[in-house]
């Protein structure tokens, strides 16, 4: 009988994981280089590391390349290595003022102090097919790149600094006072520390939506937006730059600059009823590894969502949200479902014989009856 | 197809005459903009009405004006002067872009003068200047259903709208005005059209719903991403709801002026000064404000 396949478990999973490597090099093109990916396919690399919660270019890079570019699996494979890695001390609260800004803008006012810097998007290109990019080759990138070079002015000034534009809104007395004054917490909670609580701590939270999977968020969030809910969000400001890590000296404890890491933050402002009964403007938070704006603005409406006192709907309900925005964890779950269930199956198929049983014989009793 | 040959087509269709290379006048297929204008029509004959229609996907992302934009790509003849505005300016990224693409694929002429346009498409603001019987505007709708406000479920608010049933809509004002002591809806005023549907009127400024009541232009509302086309005919009555005792008003600039062209009658956008942190006032029809500009220098 071929039914009980018990056996032969080991050599069959090798092969299975040897035949998944194999279906990637199988094509004629040259192997795509981990650089590339970092390159070229940036934004995606930008993805992982955000929900694989490690910032790490190379690593995702190389986790895209292995997985043939599912995110979901690059990411856990950021994620596992992370749980490998020493901890060895927390960063210093960096504001975002000093972000070395490439994109800033805001759709609350049409000038912002500063203004608006449209930087490198997608947003306004036609969705139609390049085909030029079918004949892609050295000659042809100098041949661009010169071209956009040529024509830029050479000493254009770069601002040090952006000033928030939430700050206007705050000095007007329109936005809501800041959450960390209203419930200052001594330190961040570590959500891969401790296990996530009920009510959850305002850095455990932000935590868990920073690392959350980008699709999952954007389905809660829109759900809000769209009528489940009522967040109707104006972008306060959404900020993409390099951001100063500063961290303490492990000897001597004082701050130094460790690098930079290139984040997206959205502030978004919705409606609200302050606590003194006048109505006015809550923020909403969002920020993340790389450029993933999607993320950052669905976060900020999720941050801002699940702090209504009385949730009506699931993109309300901070348990809700946080259990169920972890990519990792919940593909894993879905996965699992491909294990075998042999077991507790036989013992489901049990119990649903036994009660069809059941039920023909009472029927037959109650014909017997009439 | 191998990739050579999708290389070969591809260069021919490049030298063909048609305004972008292997795509047809309007970008959409003559089958969907006869669709569309079909869902126009039964739209007109029933203002207010939300016609469902198959809504096609645009090289612009949903949400971004997809809904204007078919019904735009769906009426648009090679000799329409076009108007795209963005919350009343024209030069605003995302107007400039769907002028641009419009452009490429239908060739007509491009306009600031809401005079001088035959076709307006517009996200979120009614031009100041009266428009005519002659000109269609096409405003960009990211939420039709006025009662969504009041009610998640789509197949509840068609049961409410095919019923008349607006008790809750009414109610949530209601409410609004005990609570507050104003009704807090800014934009996306919801109206009565023709005395039947209660219509979202896109999230134009209470300012610009008066413009909608019997009017002489043809408004058409599209929504791409929900896929509802819905309509005000000319000459029909449009009425925002208010109360007896509680009445619709409209935002109040008194006492504030446009600081480029002086204006005292038009709506306003708030502009906060780079160095001062001062603010000042602009019109937000940019097309409007630089036309009273160049008739004082000329």
């Amino acid at each position: 009988m071929g039914y009980v396949a018990v056996k032969g478990g080991n050599e069959a999973i090798e092969r299975a994981c040897r035949l998944f490597a194999h279906e990637r090099t199988k094509g004629t093109s040259p192997p795509l280089g981990v650089e590339q990916i970092k390159e070229q396919l940036y934004l995606a690399a930008d993805r992982v590391m955000g929900e694989g919660s490690l910032y790490a270019p190379d690593l995702a890079a190389l986790a895209i390349k292995q997985s043939a570019g599912d995110t979901f699996e690059a990411a856990f494979m950021l994620r596992a290595f992370r749980a490998t890695q020493q901890r060895l001390g927390y960063s210093l609260p960096s504001s975002t003022e000093k972000m070395r800004v490439v994109r800033r803008i805001s759709s609350a006012f049409k000038d912002i102090p500063g203004g608006q810097i449209l930087g490198a998007t997608s947003d306004y290109t036609l969705r139609l097919l390049d085909f030029d990019l079918l004949k892609d080759d050295a000659a042809r990138r100098r041949a661009f790149r010169e071209q956009i070079f040529s024509s830029l002015p050479a000493d254009a000034e770069i601002p040090e600094t952006f000033p928030k534009v939430i700050r206007i809104l705050r000095r007007e007395g329109l936005l809501e006072e800041t959450l960390s004054a209203a419930h200052p917490e001594e330190r961040a909670f570590d959500i891969t520390r401790q296990p996530l609580t009920f009510p959850a701590s305002r850095s455990a939270k932000l935590q868990a939506l920073a690392r959350g999977e980008t699709g999952g968020m954007l389905a809660l969030a829109y759900s809000s937006m769209r009528g489940y809910g009522d967040i109707h969000p104006t972008l306060g400001e959404l900020r993409i730059g390099y951001l100063p890590l500063t961290v303490p000296h492990p000897a001597t404890g004082e701050p130094y600059v460790a690098g930079e890491v290139k984040v997206t933050e959205a502030e978004v402002l919705a409606r609200m009823q302050g606590s003194d009964g006048m109505p006015r403007f809550s923020l909403g938070y969002g920020i993340c590894f790389g450029q993933n704006e999607i993320k950052a603005i669905s976060m900020a409406i999720l941050d801002r969502c699940t702090r209504t006192e009385k949730p009506n709907c699931p993109a309300e309900d901070p348990e809700f949200v946080l259990y169920h925005i972890d990519g990792i964890e919940a593909m894993g779950f879905c996965n699992h479902w491909k294990l075998p269930h042999y077991v507790d199956f036989l013992s489901d198929l049990d119990r649903l014989r036994k009660a069809q049983e059941m039920a023909r014989a009472g029927k037959q009793q109650e014909r017997r009856r009439c | 197809m191998l990739m050579r040959e999708w290389l070969q087509k591809e260069a021919q269709l490049r030298n063909d005459e048609t305004p972008i290379a292997g795509y047809p006048f309007g970008f959409m297929d003559e089958g969907a903009k006869k669709e569309i204008r079909r869902s126009i029509l039964k739209a007109v004959a029933i203002p207010g009405y939300q016609v469902p229609y198959g809504s096609r996907e645009m090289p612009i992302a949903r949400g971004w004006g997809t809904g204007g934009l078919q019904i735009t790509l769906s009426l648009v003849k090679p000799d329409d002067v076009l108007k795209v505005i963005d919350q009343g300016c024209d030069g605003s990224v995302n107007a400039v872009n769907i002028k641009k693409f419009v452009a490429t694929v239908a060739g007509v002429t491009i306009t600031t003068d809401t005079r001088a346009a035959t076709l307006i498409q517009t996200r979120h603001r009614i031009p100041e200047e009266r428009m005519s019987g002659r000109q269609i505007l096409v405003l960009q709708v990211p939420y039709p259903e006025a009662l969504r406000e009041v009610e998640p479920s789509e197949m509840e608010t068609r049961r409410m709208h095919a019923e008349a049933d607006y008790s809750r809509m009414w109610l949530f004002l209601y409410e609004d005005i005990v609570k507050y002591g104003e009704i807090t809806i800014s934009y996306r005023y919801p109206v009565t059209v023709n005395g039947r549907y209660i219509m979202d009127p896109s999230p134009i400024p209470r300012w610009d719903v008066p413009k909608l009541h019997m009017a002489d232009t043809l408004f058409l509302f599209g929504a791409g991403r929900e896929k509802r086309i819905y309509a005000i005919p000319p000459h029909t009555t449009v009425e925002p709801l208010e109360f007896e005792d509680h009445k619709f008003r409209t935002e109040n600039f008194s006492g504030k002026a446009c600081a480029r062209c002086g204006a005292t009658d038009t709506y306003l956008d708030e502009v906060i000064d780079n160095a001062s942190g001062e603010r000042r006032f602009f019109c937000s029809d940019s097309g409007y404000c630089d036309k009273r500009r160049l008739a004082w220098n000329p």
